[in-house]
């Protein structure tokens, strides 16, 4: 790190503000638990007012009062448009009515495939980890999926020992050929250390922004395979005191930003 | 004939052909408007049995019939396959007491933001429960449409390309329309489900308030099916609203009436996660001894599920958890301080 002071915000804050950065307002999203909930509301709550969060439980369009536990729990249709079904939420999903799909994920290799099921033979884990949940389905049927991971060697790995969800799966073309939807695929990758997308021809990882008092060397030491770097590198704002606030009025019990 | 393309190597469960299942219907499935108020032990003893392929409702900790995993636990049912369907609370309590050895996962062994659950993970990885599929959560969902439908798959788009397909009972065919791979997830037909709901009648036409998650699939798929409620309302309050109806009585079995049934999952209006119960399960089931322990305390150790609602708090308890609901106090999670 070549940072001097010491930032005022922590990774996990700085985190959920990029990913709120990410999103679009007028769009619709499809959440999974934790920071990608958290990142959907805080961009509600500031540049995207008309951003259509969506859980796969059913709750449709929701004003979320604070951090939901499940994507399932009673938070997740607070006065919301709808209160409907898994069915509803994932036909729409599979029909193109969802822009942003939004996962956290364990491992992840440079195509974007993400394993959550098992560390180790799937026949004898050494770390049974939960399995798809609906990340399978968002992988698949959303338009753009953006992934948050702490990254680091063990977590952007060469290959993905199991494919819970895929990325682009071995490259171009890959995701057509085995049947899902034209066009869809991972979009943004957040980081601890930085903002990645995809490059267009190869589909591989690629290095888009650095977080503050980050270098392109701190990144290239958290993953084992090589990334790709954008023409230009842009920096990442740091939050704002505004966007700070919000993040503890959104998790008062400070669940996933700490206390 | 379907040209198919790949096919997952999972176990297929739950699976009939369409004909079999509908003589099932037909032969065992009353269309009688009768009063089929029971008791949950009466419910569990009569409809859960040894070996069963068991679904529960709402969503792992959303609206889980506590009061029926805790009697399937007293009766000690054994072997029984478990519809990991979001799989939260509900599987860990019943993995961990050793009554479920089978479990097709879309999601379990973990608690969502509480992080993965200690016995659930124990029991996989040391073989005492064995995963005997993957799925998605879609794909669960639309394994209870077909079976819903009557029909032996339903095509999709989802876990095309993956590992979980590959783990999956699904197969893999080209679409003789667009000629594109599509999936085909197979029907699925639990032996038996569970539900909790708000209110619901004698008969069994029964009311949820707040997501329907895949209950309304499920609930038509299930070979039998155990209503528990918050409380039985009159026939004609249904009638009223008969929009509000999302279990029709004719495939329901059972209908018990108990009041904060689904404790400490969450019940949309009415009452939030118990997340000091929960947190006090995730700290006692680190070892087998607390695994016991707990089990012994809460489940064997009292006569039934009012019992268990007392010694958890009871209607102190209840209004917390109610205001919780609401907004009107803060989450109490002792889990939060060891995070």
């Amino acid at each position: 790190m070549t940072t001097t002071t010491k930032p005022t915000y922590t990774a996990t804050e700085l985190m959920a503000c990029v990913a709120a950065r990410t999103l679009e307002d007028k769009r619709t999203v499809l959440v999974g638990t934790g920071l990608p909930m958290i990142g959907a509301i805080l961009a509600q709550r500031t540049h995207a007012p008309g951003l259509v969060i969506i859980f796969e439980a059913g709750g449709v369009n929701p004003r979320v009062p604070t951090l939901p536990i499940s994507v399932g729990d009673s938070r997740t249709f607070y006065h919301a448009s709808a209160a409907s079904s898994m069915h509803n939420v994932m036909s729409a999903c599979q029909a193109g009515y969802v822009d942003f799909g939004f996962l956290g994920g364990a491992m992840m290799d440079r195509y974007g495939n993400l394993n959550t099921t098992v560390i180790g033979p799937w026949e004898a884990p050494e770390v049974r980890l939960p399995g798809s949940g609906g990340a399978n389905d968002v992988g698949s049927l959303a338009q753009r999926t953006i992934i948050i991971i702490r990254q680091d060697r063990r977590k952007f790995v060469e290959r993905v020992n199991f494919i819970t969800t895929p990325g682009y799966l071995d490259g171009p073309g890959a995701r057509e050929r085995a049947g899902l939807p034209e066009g869809s695929g991972p979009y943004r990758v957040i980081t601890q250390l930085a903002v990645y997308d995809f490059d267009e021809a190869s589909k591989r990882l690629r290095l888009r922004a650095l977080h503050p008092g980050v270098s392109t060397d701190d990144v290239r030491a958290a993953s084992s395979f090589d990334l790709l770097l954008a023409e230009t590198l842009e920096v990442t704002a740091p939050p704002t005191e505004e966007e700070r606030r919000l993040l503890q009025e959104i998790d008062p019990a400070g669940m996933v930003i700490g206390k | 004939m379907m040209e198919i393309l790949a096919q997952g190597q999972g176990e297929l469960i739950g699976w009939h052909d369409p004909d079999e299942n509908r003589r099932w219907v037909l032969e065992n499935k009353s269309r009688e408007l009768r009063d089929k108020r029971k008791s949950v032990t009466q419910a569990v003893r009569e409809y859960i049995h040894d070996g069963d392929y068991l679904a529960l409702g709402g969503f792992g900790h959303v609206r889980v019939s506590m009061a029926v995993v805790y009697e399937i636990i007293r009766q000690r049912r054994q072997h029984l396959v478990l519809a990991g369907k979001t799989a939260v609370h509900d599987a860990d309590i019943l993995i961990g007491s050793g009554c479920v050895d089978r479990i097709e996962v879309a999601y379990a062994f973990a608690q969502e933001l509480r992080g993965l659950s200690p016995a659930g993970r124990r029991a996989v990885e040391s073989g005492a429960c064995r995963v005997v599929g993957e799925t998605s959560n879609a794909g669960y969902q639309w394994r209870f449409l077909a079976g819903m439908l009557g029909v032996p798959f339903i095509p999709s788009r989802n876990l095309l390309g993956s590992d979980t397909l590959a783990r999956s009972s699904c197969k893999v065919a080209r679409d003789p329309w667009s000629e594109k791979p599509v999936c085909l997830i197979p029907a699925a037909y639990p032996d038996v489900a569970v539900f909790h709901v708000p209110r619901c009648d004698i008969y069994g036409n029964a009311q949820i308030d707040g997501t329907l998650i895949m209950d309304w699939e499920l609930a038509r798929a299930a070979r039998r099916v155990i209503v528990t409620t918050e409380e039985i309302i009159a026939p004609e309050v249904i009638q009223e609203r008969p929009w509000h109806t999302a279990i029709p009585f004719y495939v329901v079995d059972a209908v018990c009436e108990v009041p904060f049934g689904a404790h400490p999952t969450n019940m949309p209006y009415l009452y939030y996660f118990d997340e000091e119960h929960i947190g006090e399960w995730l700290e006692m089931s680190k070892t087998p001894e607390g695994t016991r322990d707990y089990f012994d305390k809460y489940v064997y150790g009292v006569p039934d599920y009012g019992a268990y609602l007392e010694l958890v708090g009871g209607e102190t308890k209840r209004a917390y958890l109610a205001d919780v609901e609401h907004l009107r106090q803060p989450l109490r999670a002792p889990w939060l301080q060891k995070k």
